[in-house]
């Protein structure tokens, strides 16, 4: 498996775009902790750009190279290898890629300037989304018939667990806030990754004191061992979920 | 050595493959013959696990189909286009396959390789290559592993004279080694030196597979694309296709004398 690998990680690397986010993101991170004296602060401001940029970079770029690929893969196909190991390596190739370019761009400078549990925090949080967000996309992608829709539906699905999952729990929180809704909101929480590992930094944070009593009961359940068990088991859930649909409707696939 | 059973593929409403059963053995030469869209490409693709069929069930070499990948090693293909990833350098396609797959005894075969002067041009990407010289590219990697099954999806198209040759020569040398090769084309007269049996595929369903043999008594004609268009008036679904067939033969005798 890893000698295919090899060779989908020498083509991702060829394209440049992802030294380009490795780029980008180890600027950023590096004038956040520039700029604000506290490195709480810098981490903080630093989270919302891995929250938004993450799972968008991860969920586009991993369709397009899908869809870039698809030569590849039909020559694998008439190869004796399994589809499984032809989109096992494939996967594992993009979500190398990606990951390493997170942990040069985002790792090193939080490992050097704030290398406390919350950059810890972050830098989980940003593994899991990177990984979560590539078997998203690669379920996407397998299941488009080409690459306009392709993107067009990793599009979708970033707009869904960015914006508008937000959107739709504040709705109900405030439908029906006569009644008690913490327990109800923690489960809420684990339905979308991105939400899962923002609440699982900011109560690693000072500034969870300031979120009153769902805040409290947050704090007590994340802050645990057992929280962190937890966000741990829904992170790999999501990761593990969609590449086995994935690879489900892979096996069935015409060429 | 492979075994086709009752095999049926619908895309869609179009009925592509429709009922096909055959059995084709080792020294054969099989001719896939149909006009465009009859479901030849969709036949051979369904060998390979490439596509799955709706129902019935395909044998190579007693394994089937669909489960275990590792019948493939005995199969040796070359699509109908080659297509190949952009960024990667002839070299460095033919130092892959190399790397994830085995040449089967007495080990790899570089003569197409060579013949088609591929050394030359290692260092080129693949995105620079003309269709003429990916379909030599295609050819040598079908070769290479030295299978005793042969896919050829219409080999010599776009591949120049003295090329075609080559490749013909090398597909008469491959049935002296006792392999089965299925070829498909839709230039007859390339296939008149090569095939032991026809196969007539039209609208996905199999009109006959014979050998070539009983075709030439059957019709009293020798020559195959006439055998064949003798056999097809049968069919007469299809004449203007056979008609424009003779035309393109016709175009290619004439310059000859």
């Amino acid at each position: 498996m890893l000698k295919l690998s090899r060779y989908v990680l020498y083509d991702i690397l060829r394209n440049k775009i992802v030294l380009a986010y490795t780029l980008f993101l180890f600027i950023v991170s590096f004038s956040m902790f520039r700029m604000e004296e506290n490195g709480s602060k810098a981490l903080l401001s630093l989270l919302s750009i891995v929250l938004i940029v993450l799972p968008l970079v991860s969920l586009v770029f991993t369709t397009i190279h899908y869809f870039n690929s698809y030569e590849f893969i039909e020559l694998m196909l008439s190869q004796p290898l399994s589809r499984t190991r032809i989109l096992l390596s494939e996967y594992a190739g993009v979500c190398i890629s990606l990951l390493s370019a997170f942990w040069m761009g985002v790792g090193i400078p939080v490992l050097v300037f704030s290398p406390d549990p919350t950059g810890l925090a972050l830098l989980f949080t940003g593994s899991s989304l990177t990984v979560v967000f590539t078997s998203i996309a690669f379920l996407a992608a397998v299941r488009s018939k080409d690459k306009a829709r392709g993107i067009g539906f990793a599009l979708l699905l970033w707009f869904y667990f960015a914006l508008i999952y937000d959107g739709l729990v504040l709705l109900t929180l405030f439908a029906f806030s006569d009644y008690p809704m913490e327990k109800f909101t923690l489960l809420l929480s684990a339905l979308n990754p991105i939400d899962l590992g923002r609440i699982f930094i900011m109560l690693k944070m000072d500034i969870s004191a300031l979120m009153g009593y769902t805040g409290a009961l947050y704090k007590d359940f994340f802050g645990s061992g057992q929280g962190v068990l937890f966000t741990a088991g829904i992170m790999g859930l999501w990761a593990v979920l969609p590449l086995w649909l994935a690879l489900r409707s892979f096996k069935r696939k015409d060429m | 050595m492979i075994r086709i059973e009752q095999v049926c593929k619908k895309f869609r409403r179009l009925q592509v493959l429709d009922n096909i059963s055959a059995r084709f053995e080792q020294g054969q030469v099989i001719a896939l013959i149909g006009p465009n869209g009859s479901g030849k490409t969709t036949l051979i693709k369904s060998i390979l696990g490439m596509v799955r069929p709706d129902s019935g069930q395909i044998f190579v070499k007693d394994q089937q189909v669909n489960g275990d990948p590792a019948y493939r090693k005995d199969i040796g293909y070359m699509p109908q286009i080659g297509r190949y990833p952009d960024n990667m350098k002839v070299g460095q396609l033919f130092r892959m396959m190399t790397k994830i797959r085995d040449a089967a005894p007495p080990g790899p075969d570089e003569d197409l390789y060579r013949q088609f002067g591929i050394p030359s041009i290692t260092e080129k990407p693949m995105r620079t290559l003309s269709g003429g010289t990916r379909q030599k590219v295609s050819a040598a990697l079908a070769f290479l592993f030295n299978p005793p099954i042969l896919v050829l999806d219409e080999p010599t198209a776009g591949l120049d004279p003295l090329s075609s040759e080559i490749l013909k020569e090398k597909i008469i040398a491959e049935k002296k080694k006792n392999k089965l090769i299925l070829i498909t084309s839709h230039v007859l007269s390339d296939l008149e030196e090569l095939t032991t049996h026809i196969m007539y595929l039209q609208e996905g369903k199999m009109q006959f597979l014979k050998d070539l043999q009983t075709l030439q008594e059957e019709t009293g004609e020798l020559k195959l694309s006439k055998a064949i268009a003798r056999v097809m008036r049968g069919y007469d679904a299809n004449n203007e296709w056979i008609d424009q067939l003779f035309a393109v033969e016709k175009n290619n005798e004439t310059p000859a004398k």
